[in-house]
């Protein structure tokens, strides 16, 4: 503790510093906000700088009448919940399972899982495979390869060995099942690190952008990190979008052009994150430290 | 909690039958997913016969002509492959080192971070900083689109309405500096995140050596030096460890998204080539002859580092 708070130069250049660092990271996300929220025409002139200029929100309307935005947020939405949920609850089962000294090949087992971690087998080869297993151009190509995780089951498996043995022990006795022992006695205990997977199963969902370029050619699938790329890419051609989004009474400011469907709908894709990371922030540091302990 | 003594009871022949069919019974309920992972993860390796045939998609694999080592020989014996594959292992290792030298950088981070004594300003500093992380790389390229584009981007119309250029930079589409552009790119989406466990070591540290020090007379910057770095220098060491291990493998979505006709020939990383040669340009076997290399190198890059691991700390990092 130090009993002259006072400032040093140490302190002025750490601060700023920081403060500097700080701003460069958040910049990028308010410069975007700014430029969907203001006139088009400034925007795309790249007139909108550090401030809002004529604020209107017809953009978050517009975006969605683009054909295929609407489909692509559904799919992004679907993985992510259905994704998600078949992670967490394989997660915390196969955790269990291979807490459970008793089960047969269990050592071997567990490194069969484990093993995976450190090698694969290269894009092509799991792109045939893909192929001849029929997740090209299909839903559960998004969800079924997810579910299970190596580094979230010994995540799980770390937090029940943390958990006092007795508990299941005692619901033994009384004649409970495994099954029953995984519901009622083990799930509620860890609740904390399913939480904990579920956010960066999530993320990892959201964000996800190779296995539609990999495995997709099908736009009803596409989701938006894809649709997105290929507005920077060129590979879809935005003027005709841009007709089809506005009517020509429009004034200037509201049609839509290539920054402000570039812009609104990367707000689109960063909103929800923005939305849930607040509730998560303080579950990842718990979730890395358990991560750190297994190296 | 004892054992209570009738429990005693139960570890007797009739607990032993009981576990016996139980020990089977839990490794069926696993099994299904095992099945899963012998689909996903084992099942591709089958995949590596087609590094020696002269595979085309679309002509099954027993049509094509049976080529041996060739996709490996060539690699050594056409010099222009060899040249290829010679300049995509140079961005490689320059990106994966520029890598490596910026891992202190979260190190630093948090020391100077734990300096900090105004508790919601190191709280406003972690949350903006840590959050670059959660985006995907996709997301990324849309801001560096945005600030830096030749066509309106937020640089260019600064400089060029301060009057410092004429025309406008083409920064993304160019081909200097992309190797340190790219591991700019990471330090601005993983410092913030790289911080968080270093933060935690800090946390950890015993109160007790700073007070001993101080009595000392150690002042602010005696204390970070031999009592904080001391103490997450083992965190440090893990994860540079990592690092080595993963040498190679730098990932494929950053440099796909930021590649370009123009600085294709900085950023093209491995697995960005396996993908051009494999995807982009049909050539199914070669692509597969790379992957198998890959996989080998890592695998005893990995084994290496472990051993370095154990051999210095004592215990292994996998």
């Amino acid at each position: 503790m130090w009993k002259n708070t006072r400032i040093t130069i140490f302190d002025v250049i750490n601060y700023t510093l920081f403060a500097l660092f700080t701003l460069a990271c958040f910049f990028p996300f308010y410069y975007l906000f700014i430029n969907t929220i203001s006139s088009n025409d400034l925007s795309s002139r790249g007139l909108v700088m550090f401030y809002p200029q004529e604020i209107h929100f017809n953009n978050y309307i517009q975006v969605f009448k683009i054909p295929g935005l609407g489909t692509a947020t559904l799919v992004s939405f679907g993985r992510t919940l259905i994704g998600t949920v078949l992670t967490v609850a394989a997660s915390g089962f196969l955790g269990y399972l291979f807490s459970k000294p008793k089960m047969w090949g269990r050592k071997f087992w567990y490194r069969f899982l484990i093993t995976t971690m450190y090698f694969n087998a290269g894009i092509i080869p799991w792109f045939l495979i893909m192929l001849k297993l029929g997740l090209v151009n299909n839903f559960l190509a998004y969800v079924v390869p997810g579910i299970v995780s190596p580094f979230f089951i010994i995540l799980v498996k770390t937090f029940v060995e943390s958990t006092p043995i007795s508990l299941q022990e005692s619901a033994q006795l009384e004649g409970a099942g495994d099954l029953t022992i995984f519901w009622k006695i083990v799930m509620p205990l860890i609740t904390p690190i399913l939480a904990t997977i579920a956010i960066f199963s999530a993320i990892g969902q959201w964000n996800s952008f190779q296995d539609t370029l990999f495995l997709v050619t099908d736009s009803n699938l596409f989701t938006l990190q894809f649709i997105l790329y290929r507005y920077f890419n060129g590979a879809t051609s935005l003027a005709t979008m841009m007709q089809s989004g506005a009517g020509a009474t429009e004034n200037l400011a509201n049609i839509q052009t290539a920054t402000s469907i570039r812009t609104t709908v990367s707000m689109v894709v960063v909103i929800p994150i923005l939305l849930v990371y607040p509730f998560f922030q303080r579950f990842f540091v718990k979730g890395i430290m358990i991560g750190a302990v297994k190296g | 909690m004892g054992a209570k003594p009738n429990g005693q009871a139960y570890t007797s022949a009739a607990m032993k039958q009981f576990q016996f069919k139980d020990k089977y019974k839990l490794f069926l309920m696993a099994f299904p997913f095992l099945v899963l992972v012998f689909l996903f993860s084992y099942l591709p390796l089958y995949g590596w016969i087609y590094a020696f045939f002269d595979y085309r998609p679309g002509i099954p694999l027993s049509q094509t002509e049976f080529v041996g080592l060739q996709w490996f020989t060539s690699l050594v014996l056409n010099p222009y492959q060899m040249e290829e594959v010679l300049r995509v292992l140079r961005n490689t290792f320059a990106i994966s080192a520029l890598g490596i030298l910026t891992s202190v950088l979260p190190v630093i981070f948090a020391i100077f971070l734990m300096e900090i004594k105004n508790t919601s300003f190191k709280k406003i500093v972690q949350t903006l900083t840590t959050l670059p992380n959660f985006i995907s790389w996709v997301l990324v390229y849309s801001f560096a689109f945005m600030l830096f584009s030749v066509d309106n981007g937020l640089l260019n119309n600064l400089l060029m309405s301060m009057g410092l250029i004429e025309q406008p930079l083409n920064i993304l589409a160019s081909d200097n500096h992309t190797w340190l552009s790219m591991t700019l790119w990471g330090v601005w989406k993983g410092l913030g995140w790289g911080a968080i466990l270093y933060i935690a070591a800090i946390t950890g540290i015993d109160p007790e050596l700073y007070e001993a020090a101080r009595v000392d007379g150690a002042n602010r910057f005696k204390l970070m030096w031999h009592v904080t770095v001391p103490g997450i220098i083992p965190t440090f060491f893990v994860l540079l460890i990592l690092g080595i291990a993963n040498f190679i493998n730098n990932g494929f979505e950053q440099y796909f998204v930021f590649s370009n006709a123009m600085n294709m020939s900085n950023i093209e990383v491995l697995d960005l080539y396996v993908y051009n040669v494999g995807v982009v340009n049909n050539n199914f076997g070669f692509a597969t002859a790379i992957s198998i290399l890959k996989s080998i190198v890592s695998l005893v890059l990995l084994f290496a580092a472990n051993s370095l691991s154990k051999l210095v700390r004592g215990e292994g990092v996998i």
